[in-house]
């Protein structure tokens, strides 16, 4: 095994271009363990410790550019405001220990239908920025999950960072598991209001090969919402509305049996934090509207 | 491959490191620094907790090769830390041989007497939060880590910056207590 230590995010480029199966190595959350167990020999480890620009973020008009590395400690503490899913999520993630260590980088490389970001990346909308010594491409959240733990980087390609659109709205997370630290999630869900564009966004964690949006949940709310003029009138959700909004995304789920939970439980249990996270952005919204637009 | 970095701030070089090795088997196995424990390998007990530059991480989980230059403070260092960040002086560390050499014991039944502790090692012992003691450096860290920057916590503070840390005796309330006492002595000397 060889450690390859570039100085620079060029370096680790070419680096990765000259080695296309070198492993890179950030928090080592999930690279040690696999190493730790012998269950990942690779020939090149790629540490990406050393590279400054990974562990910073920038925040824009319209989207956060965060760097790969950048710890979910950091996005808890800094980024509620502008990516207020994404910091709940961080929030879940196992330990203080490990949330001072791993970040978005390493979860999207890991690609782990469990990871704990990737349903508030799906909700909120985001675009994974993979590069290459061949350049910069912009790779949309939807397209980027291809398999269990498989994602549409190229041998050659690392990530530099994830553009996440910042919050026009309330957004919420969900995550079902035996305690509240240190836990794989049996399933999650994310919930982002867009009141900018009158949608909604969900994404579902460990519920089906890869994490997914419940897409068909989302139209039926979608058109919902705007044929009862909620947007404006501020009304509660009808409750037949949420009924038929989680029975959609628990549909929308693919999931199996395994030590952590039965693919019916899962089902059952994201239907149930698609309406609690429904009902708690929206309450949010209600509350948040501007008054002229009346009372409900 | 060589890593050189600081430990309990003195520097120090790790010869003959496998590349895939973690920074717990190079304190433990090559340093001589057993205080940080090796169970789970995967960061789900925290009982492997150092400080890397500052900040509570899993041993087990940073590759030796990422630690080159930077800093390290492990249990065994623990009450020289605290005692520089109490007095704020220039740094001196505590040497490799004072830290392999380090002992909880007393002259005595009295675990800890005549030793120089850390407050939170002090608040373990006089709580009780200790019995098989193999998390103790774990938590002792963590713990530390987190008075430093939250003075004042509350309970539920403190579990949740504990939260990655499992104990399997103590069912966990000897330990709030040692933490509690540790933070009202804390507040006293101020």
């Amino acid at each position: 095994m060889d450690f390859l230590r570039p100085a620079s995010w060029e370096e680790a480029l070419a680096a990765k271009a000259e080695h296309p199966t070198a492993v890179p190595i950030a928090g080592g959350t999930d690279v040690m363990v696999e190493i730790n167990f012998d269950h990942r020999r690779p020939e090149y480890l790629l540490d990406l410790n050393r590279i400054g620009d990974l562990y910073e973020w920038e925040v824009g008009e319209d989207a956060v550019r965060l760097g790969a590395s950048v710890p979910y400690t950091r996005i808890m503490e800094n980024l509620r405001a502008e990516l207020p899913g994404l910091a709940l999520a961080s929030h879940t993630v196992a330990s203080p220990q490990i949330r001072n260590r791993g970040g978005v980088g390493g979860n999207l490389g890991t690609a782990s239908p469990a990871g704990d970001a990737h349903p508030a990346l799906l909700a909120a909308g985001a675009e994974v920025e993979a590069e290459s010594v061949r350049g910069t491409r912009l790779i949309p959240i939807d397209a980027f999950y291809t398999g269990v733990k498989r994602n549409a980087l190229a041998p050659d390609e690392l990530i530099r960072a994830v553009r996440i659109k910042k919050a026009d709205g309330p957004q919420q997370y969900s995550k079902v598991g035996t305690r509240n630290a240190m836990v794989i999630a049996v399933c999650a869900f994310g919930l982002a209001l867009h009141p900018e564009t009158r949608t909604v966004r969900t994404g579902i964690g460990s519920a089906a090969p890869t994490p997914v949006r419940a897409k068909t949940a989302e139209d039926f709310l979608n058109a919902a919402l705007e044929e009862g003029g909620f947007w404006d009138n501020g009304k509660i959700i009808t409750p037949s509305v949420a009924k038929q909004f989680a029975d959609l995304c628990s549909a929308s789920c693919n999931p199996i049996d395994d030590v952590r939970g039965t693919a019916s439980y899962r089902r059952h249990a994201v239907g149930v934090m698609a309406r609690r996270t429904l009902t708690w952005t929206w309450e949010s919204y209600r509350g948040t509207r501007p008054a002229s637009e009346g009372a409900a | 491959m060589r890593v050189n970095f600081t430990v309990n701030g003195r520097p120090q070089e790790a010869d003959d490191v496998w590349e895939g090795e973690s920074l717990l088997y190079v304190l433990r196995e090559r340093l001589g620094l057993p205080g940080s424990k090796n169970a789970c390998e995967q960061g789900e007990c925290g009982s492997c907790t150092v400080r890397l530059d500052g900040v509570p991480v899993c041993s087990c989980l940073v590759a030796a090769g990422q630690v080159e230059g930077r800093e390290v403070v492990t249990v065994e260092g623990l009450a020289e830390f605290a005692k520089q960040r109490s007095c704020g002086t220039g740094a001196c560390g505590t040497s490799l041989q004072d830290a392999q050499e380090w002992q909880a014991k007393g002259t005595d039944s009295q675990t800890g007497e005549g030793e120089e502790l850390s407050p939170i090692q002090q608040a373990f012992i006089d709580a009780g939060a200790v019995q098989c003691g193999f998390c103790t450096p774990g938590l002792l860290v963590a713990a530390d880590e987190m008075l430093e920057n939250n003075p004042n916590p509350s309970d539920a503070d403190i579990r949740e910056a504990l939260s990655g840390n499992l104990c399997r005796c103590t069912g966990y309330e000897k330990i709030m207590d040692a933490v509690r006492l540790a933070a009202a002595r804390q507040g006293e000397a101020v």
